[in-house]
């Protein structure tokens, strides 16, 4: 056997390397090499469409004009959209998905009839669901009309129009708050590793934390560059219409991801804590929610590199050039492709990659490495 | 599982009655402002059903979108045969013919479906441009095949990992090769998973947006979403007719996800990576 084998599997193999290359040579152009290409570009002076034109390479100085020039705060704020956007979608998103996934765990009648009615919003582009809310959240009609079937006055909230601003911050005052939270963050996943008896790791993210902090110490976070005048910052009210818009649109997602695992959880297991004494809110709180954790995760990692790549929602809902409502992947659109500036254009990309890298490369290396290990 | 009182059961079904009307308020504006005349729209009856129900809206939106809908259906089925052919190829060598540095190069194409496409989209912009292909329904093809790589080689990887390997080394004893292997054995069982992929990629490029805006607008190959987002995005608008619009640019994909939701949901969690 080994003598055919070897030979012809050799062949077969160098075949099934050649049949792969054609999409890693495609892979290899399009996604690193355009990547690369934007890198670049995010460097230099490049504006406008003028064919014969002198670019020159700058460095740095797009990604300092847009985290400290005076002009463009418009990308600052859209930073800040897209951080509380994040943190309200993906609540939004956990909390009801969960509880519609236990509701529907209940041994319900038409199962299938109601995890329809929950899971259709997925099917559709985010671009019928904005202009559907578009239409919902029009200040005169809609939503704010919704209490006068019942009698009531109409409500008179301004929804996507409305200019108010709430949790505010300075915008000079970030690197000493992002620094803060690195340490937390650090400390807290150290002290779970405690917990778990795991020493190694302990010692490796309570040594991260305290390197982190004898940085602040010595005064690292006021090295930061930031803008000259202090600048505020906030969630704008006009975002929360947005959030409804999208929350409606993928809980449905984080809901059948939870009920896929719950499903893979013997009844036994729940059977003997209720044996036990335990009644229903126990029995979730410590049997079923501790084992749909990794699920809690792998949601929370899809739905936050959605959120930070948010565009077509937005677009239709708000219009490209609502500075309330922008976020980073409107704002490089319409900055490359409306204003011609591709050099910033490509510097707004460039920071969107780099927040998506860094919540999915760890993902996958994870994913992949348990994988491997099987 | 809570335990069947009547209490529980009213407290349960109950709030499933309560957020499905939630969730199906939206569908029911949409239905009754697309059968309303423009006349009959006025904020204070938004919410009262069509008198008289009338069809003119539809007729109207599908003149105007007919050419639209035409587009993304010429980009969509092409892009989705070429996508899913490709991922049961690439399925099929990564799965069956580990080679070194497969494990090192696998995560490698999985990052390009997780990239903001805003990080490729002035070079491809401009790649497309100087090839000739800006602005044609050819051009998205290529860019929903090429950016359909990662995700269709993942289901199909995912899928052909629960082949069992003794069976493939059965057929190489017995004389099959590379693609004797792939027609003989992988090829037949692969139904399930085409079914996965193609659902998948139909969805994912009659829905996308970003690509079709940046490189269609104003030529006149803009798919339906593009068409769909010009009208809504207008100023003074009837509300009538983008509702109408809506409804045609969802029924496509809301099909699928009704007759074929299985599989739609298997290749939605397939999409958090694991298998």
């Amino acid at each position: 056997m080994a003598a055919f084998s070897i030979k012809s599997v050799n062949r077969d193999r160098l075949i099934a390397i050649l049949m792969l290359l054609p999409s890693i040579i495609l892979l290899g152009i399009f996604v690193y090499g355009f990547i690369g290409k934007t890198v670049y570009d995010s460097m230099t002076d490049w504006e406008g469409v003028a064919l014969e034109q002198e670019v020159s390479f700058v460095g740095l100085e797009n990604y300092d004009r847009l985290f400290t020039g005076l002009l463009d705060v418009r990308f600052r704020q859209s930073l800040v959209n897209t951080f509380y956007f994040t943190l309200f979608f993906m609540g939004g998103c956990l909390v009801l998905g969960l509880f519609l996934a236990i509701l529907i765990d209940q041994g319900i009648r038409f199962e299938d009839g109601w995890r329809i009615v929950f899971l259709f919003p997925m099917a559709l582009s985010f671009i019928v669901t904005g202009t559907v809310w578009r239409w919902l959240f029009n200040p005169v009609g809609g939503l704010n009309r919704l209490p006068t079937l019942i009698g009531l006055p109409p409500l008179e909230i301004r929804w996507l129009t409305d200019r108010t601003q709430i949790l505010q911050f300075n915008w000079q005052n970030l690197p000493r708050i992002l620094t803060a939270a690195a340490i937390l963050a650090l400390a807290l996943v150290a002290y779970r590793y405690l917990r778990k008896g795991r020493r190694r790791a302990t010692l490796l993210w309570g040594g991260l934390a305290v390197v982190v902090a004898i940085w602040a110490l010595l005064g690292g976070p006021s090295r930061i560059p930031v803008p000259e005048y202090e600048e505020v910052h906030g969630f704008n009210v006009a975002m929360i219409g947005i959030v409804i818009a999208a929350v409606w649109q993928m809980s449905g997602y984080t809901m059948a991801m939870y009920l896929a695992g719950m499903r893979g959880i013997p009844d036994e297991l729940r059977e003997a804590a209720i044996v036990d004494g335990a009644n229903v809110f126990q029995v979730y709180r410590h049997i079923i929610l501790p084992i749909l954790q990794p699920i809690t995760l792998s949601a929370m990692i899809v739905l936050g590199h959605i959120s930070l790549k948010i565009f077509d929602l937005i677009f239709v809902m708000a219009g490209p050039d609502n500075a309330t409502t922008d976020v980073p992947g409107v704002l490089m659109f319409v900055t490359a492709f409306r204003g011609n500036e591709f050099a910033k254009g490509a510097a707004i990309a460039v920071v969107m990659l780099i927040m998506v890298a860094v919540v999915i490369v760890p993902y996958l290396v994870n994913t992949l490495r348990s994988e491997y290990e099987l | 599982m809570i335990q069947r009182t009547r209490t529980n059961r009213f407290l349960i079904y109950g709030s499933l009655v309560l957020l499905a009307m939630v969730f199906l308020l939206p569908a029911y504006t949409v239905i009754i402002t697309s059968f309303k005349s423009p006349d009959q729209i006025s904020m204070d009856t938004v919410w009262n059903l069509p008198n008289p129900w009338n069809w003119e809206s539809f007729v109207e939106a599908w003149e105007a979108f007919a050419p639209n809908l035409l587009n993304s259906l010429s980009l969509v089925i092409p892009s989705t045969i070429i996508s899913a052919m490709l991922g049961s190829l690439n399925g099929y060598v990564l799965s069956k013919w580990k080679f070194p540095g497969a494990n090192i190069l696998f995560p490698l194409m999985l990052f390009g479906m997780f990239i903001p496409y805003q990080s490729i989209l002035i070079p491809l912009f401009q790649f497309l441009n100087s090839i000739g292909l800006y602005g044609s329904i050819p051009g998205l093809i290529l860019v929903h095949v090429i950016y359909g790589i990662p995700i269709t080689t993942l289901i199909f990887r995912n899928y052909y990992a629960e082949v069992p390997t003794e069976m493939v080394e059965a057929a190489a004893i017995d004389g099959a090769g590379f693609f004797g292997i792939y027609r003989h054995i992988i090829f037949p069982i692969s139904m399930p998973g085409f079914v996965v992929v193609i659902i998948w990629q139909f969805t994912q490029a009659w829905n996308e947006f970003l690509f079709a805006v940046t490189l269609t607008s104003g030529t006149g190959n803009e798919p339906i979403t593009v068409a769909l987002s010009n009208l809504a995005g207008g100023r003074a608008v009837q509300w009538n007719l983008p509702m109408a619009g809506a409804i045609m640019a969802a029924v496509p994909t809301l099909l699928v996800y009704v007759f074929l939701g299985r599989y739609f949901i298997r290749g939605l969690l397939a999409g958090s990576v694991k298998g």
